[in-house]
């Protein structure tokens, strides 16, 4: 989960890394009652920057200085609402105005292909890391940090002597970036990001935009991380996917997916994209609903999947493994006979493996007039393209 | 020989007399796997009779499994919250191979035990994958045994059902070993480490690859066969409709930006020679001819 900036520095606040006073707002008024609190401690200027989960917002307007409360309601007004690259502002942040000597780039995140974790720090902050690593990667220092060992005093040293800091920052923002380790290591992060890192005017080294992706497996040592969840922005139907704790996701088509097993369930979606290419039919969702599909599983995942009005046909993909084909079948009849007169959309059914043909004939003697049996995936996705398009 | 599993593998499970545990202990004793006892503190000294008649001690710790049994595989089913401490556990033994069959681990964990592994002499598989399956020889995780037989494919995957599917596909022709990695961020033994050793394994002929979006592991593996694997490769990519920024059902299945996604990663493989598959039934239909081909040139 990815972590609203307001979010985050309120995570770095909590593990002491020096960050700005700010407050999150949600309509003009709190702007500028937030603005008045925070504003007293910089000479009454304020910055209003819009929270969405994406990059650029600068650019699109969503960042504005403001030299009094009443200028930070007028821009809030301005930036609630906005749309910026297809995201909604729900939310300001109201920061503390600063006075930016200098910005720097700090980031600690997995490393897939080492199987471990990197530090990427430059002197060089406040634009874009990735167009930073093509154009000048000799300005970005990448090092290797320990899982077991984090980032102690003698990492940290090491990390801002690769990136090139004089003595005496250096010496500032060592004790910095071992408090960041305090974030990963302690929130259990996947990414901590912060761009930029700024030197004052005063000399301070303070985080003044942080990103922060926390590790949903790990939520069972961070209770409080559920509060972190953005329930506004998320789509209604995911919403009731997860209640129900399937791993759905919701596209734009309109051939409603279900399928055993996270990789088979991309592969579908890619199968019907191409069979759906001449009629014009996309998938509509990704609806993995794991190794044993019994009957109220797959109840409630027809549920969700009907319930999206979006679509027109159903691809039921199962691959037999460690289910036998005959349960998925039992399944599949249960699940229709408790959705009765809801069922109204053609269900295309492939099942293979194990117990095969049991599961097909239970289906056939079922003989549902919406059920349709397909032998094949790619068969079975041609049709469910094709009924779809209808 | 198949790879990392054959019959010489003596294999103990962590966690066995849990529900999964003993499901899947049951169905690794029916397909012919020597198992050789399970680990528990809490039930040391007891004795579990399995369906399939027969009857498994279970130890207390893993170093001691190992002493009594000469166990060299460890199967774990433990919790997501105490699969670190089992796996830890394992790496002190110097546990040959450990196949970490629980979803749902947290990435900081699996980073820590991954470290505490290197430079020991354990090999770690997975986590959050169905284990590895040579069949006829041994089937350590949970594969099902009946899909195919032994034969001269290898198969590696990220996905436990694109793993049966690909499987069932071939059936015909069978397998030296099937292997599945492991869909999380950060997994034990990657495509290059299953490539190279199938490279080196006289009884793969031709080898299946099946990779799936996020991070640059199969990017990795293109540049690996180029360089390295002289046999065969087909290999699938899953995910093309995946949109940007969204977990897919795996934890490491995700396209962050531009990069992670399946395009990239088939055309890095096809750069590398590998033909890729469009769907997994089209990706058999490849191997199918490769083994066919190989077949008539031996006569």
């Amino acid at each position: 989960m990815d972590l609203y900036e307001y979010q985050a520095r309120d995570v770095f606040e909590k593990h002491g890394v020096p960050v700005l006073a700010g407050a999150v707002a949600e309509t003009p008024a709190e702007a500028r009652a937030a603005a008045e609190a925070i504003g007293a401690k910089s000479g009454g200027v304020t910055v209003v920057k819009a929270q969405v989960k994406t990059g650029g917002r600068g650019k699109a307007g969503g960042v504005k200085v403001a030299k009094s409360p009443e200028e930070a309601e007028e821009l809030a007004g301005q930036i609630l609402g906005m749309d910026i690259k297809g995201h909604t502002v729900h939310r300001v942040m109201i920061a503390q105005g600063a006075s930016i000597a200098e910005e720097y780039y700090f980031s600690l995140l997995l490393d897939r292909a080492n199987r471990s974790y990197l530090a990427m720090c430059s002197k060089e902050g406040g634009m874009e890391i990735e167009q930073l690593a093509v154009e000048r990667p000799e300005a970005l220092a990448r090092i290797d940090v320990d899982p077991n060992t984090g980032i102690d005093a003698t990492k940290a040293q090491e990390i801002v002597d690769a990136a090139g800091f004089d003595a005496e920052t250096a010496g500032k923002i060592v004790p910095v970036l071992q408090r960041l380790w305090d974030v990963y290591a302690g929130e259990d992060a996947t990414l901590v990001e912060v761009n930029p890192l700024v030197k004052t005017e005063g000399g301070d080294i303070v985080a003044l935009d942080g990103k922060v992706t926390l590790d949903g497996n790990a939520d069972f040592r961070h209770p409080d991380h559920a509060a972190f969840e953005d329930t506004a922005s998320t789509d209604p139907l995911e919403t009731a996917a997860k209640e129900k704790g399937l791993n759905y996701v919701k596209l734009d088509g309109n051939v409603g997916i279900i399928g055993n097993g996270a990789g088979l369930v991309m592969s579908t979606l890619d199968v019907v994209a191409y069979a759906g290419e001449a009629v014009g039919s996309k998938p509509a969702n990704f609806l993995d609903i794991g190794g044993g599909a019994s009957a109220e599983v797959m109840a409630n995942g027809l549920h969700i999947i009907l319930g999206d009005p979006q679509v027109k046909a159903v691809f039921v993909n199962v691959f037999g493994g460690i289910t036998a084909c005959d349960a998925v079948a039992d399944g599949i009849v249960g699940a229709l006979e408790a959705i009765g007169d809801e069922a109204t959309k053609p269900l295309v059914v492939r099942l293979d493996g194990n117990n095969v043909d049991e599961g097909r004939r239970i289906l056939r003697e079922f003989a549902h007039p919406l059920v349709i049996i397909e032998e094949t995936m790619d068969g079975a996705a041609a049709k469910a393209a094709e009924l779809a398009a209808k | 020989m198949s790879i990392f599993l054959d019959s010489n593998s003596k294999v103990i499970v962590q966690g066995m007399t849990g529900s999964e545990g003993m499901k899947h202990t049951t169905r690794m004793l029916a397909s012919g796997t020597d198992v050789v006892g399970g680990v528990n503190p809490r039930k040391a000294g007891e004795e579990i009779g399995f369906p399939t008649g027969q009857r498994i001690k279970v130890f207390g710790t893993v170093e001691e499994a190992m002493k009594e049994t000469g166990a060299n595989v460890s199967v774990v089913f433990v919790p997501p919250a105490f699969a670190k401490s089992a796996v830890i556990e394992a790496i002190d033994a110097e546990m040959p191979l450990v196949v970490v069959i629980t979803e749902g681990i947290a990435v900081r964990d699996t980073a820590e035990f991954y470290a505490s592994s290197k430079d020991r002499p354990t090999r770690i598989i997975g986590p959050n994958c169905p284990g590895l399956i040579s069949p006829g020889a041994s089937n350590a995780g949970i594969i099902p045994a009946d899909i195919a037989g032994p034969g001269r494919i290898g198969l590696v995957s990220k996905s436990g059902t694109l793993t049966y599917q690909m499987m069932y596909e071939l059936r015909d022709f069978g397998f030296s070993t099937a292997i599945g990695i492991g869909g999380d961020p950060i997994i034990g033994t990657t495509h290059i480490d299953a490539l190279e050793a199938f490279q080196a394994d006289d009884e793969t002929d031709a080898i299946v690859m099946i990779g799936e979006i996020g991070g640059d592991a199969e990017e990795r593996a293109a540049a690996y066969i180029q360089d390295n694997v002289t046999k065969p490769v087909v290999g699938y990519v899953a995910g093309f409709t995946a949109p940007e920024g969204k977990t897919m059902g795996h934890a490491g299945a995700i396209v962050s930006g531009s990069s992670g996604t399946a395009q990239a990663k088939k055309e890095a493989l096809e750069a590398a020679g590998v033909r890729v598959g469009k769907t997994p039934s089209e990706t058999a239909g490849l191997m199918r001819q490769i083994m066919e081909d190989l077949a008539s040139t031996v006569i």
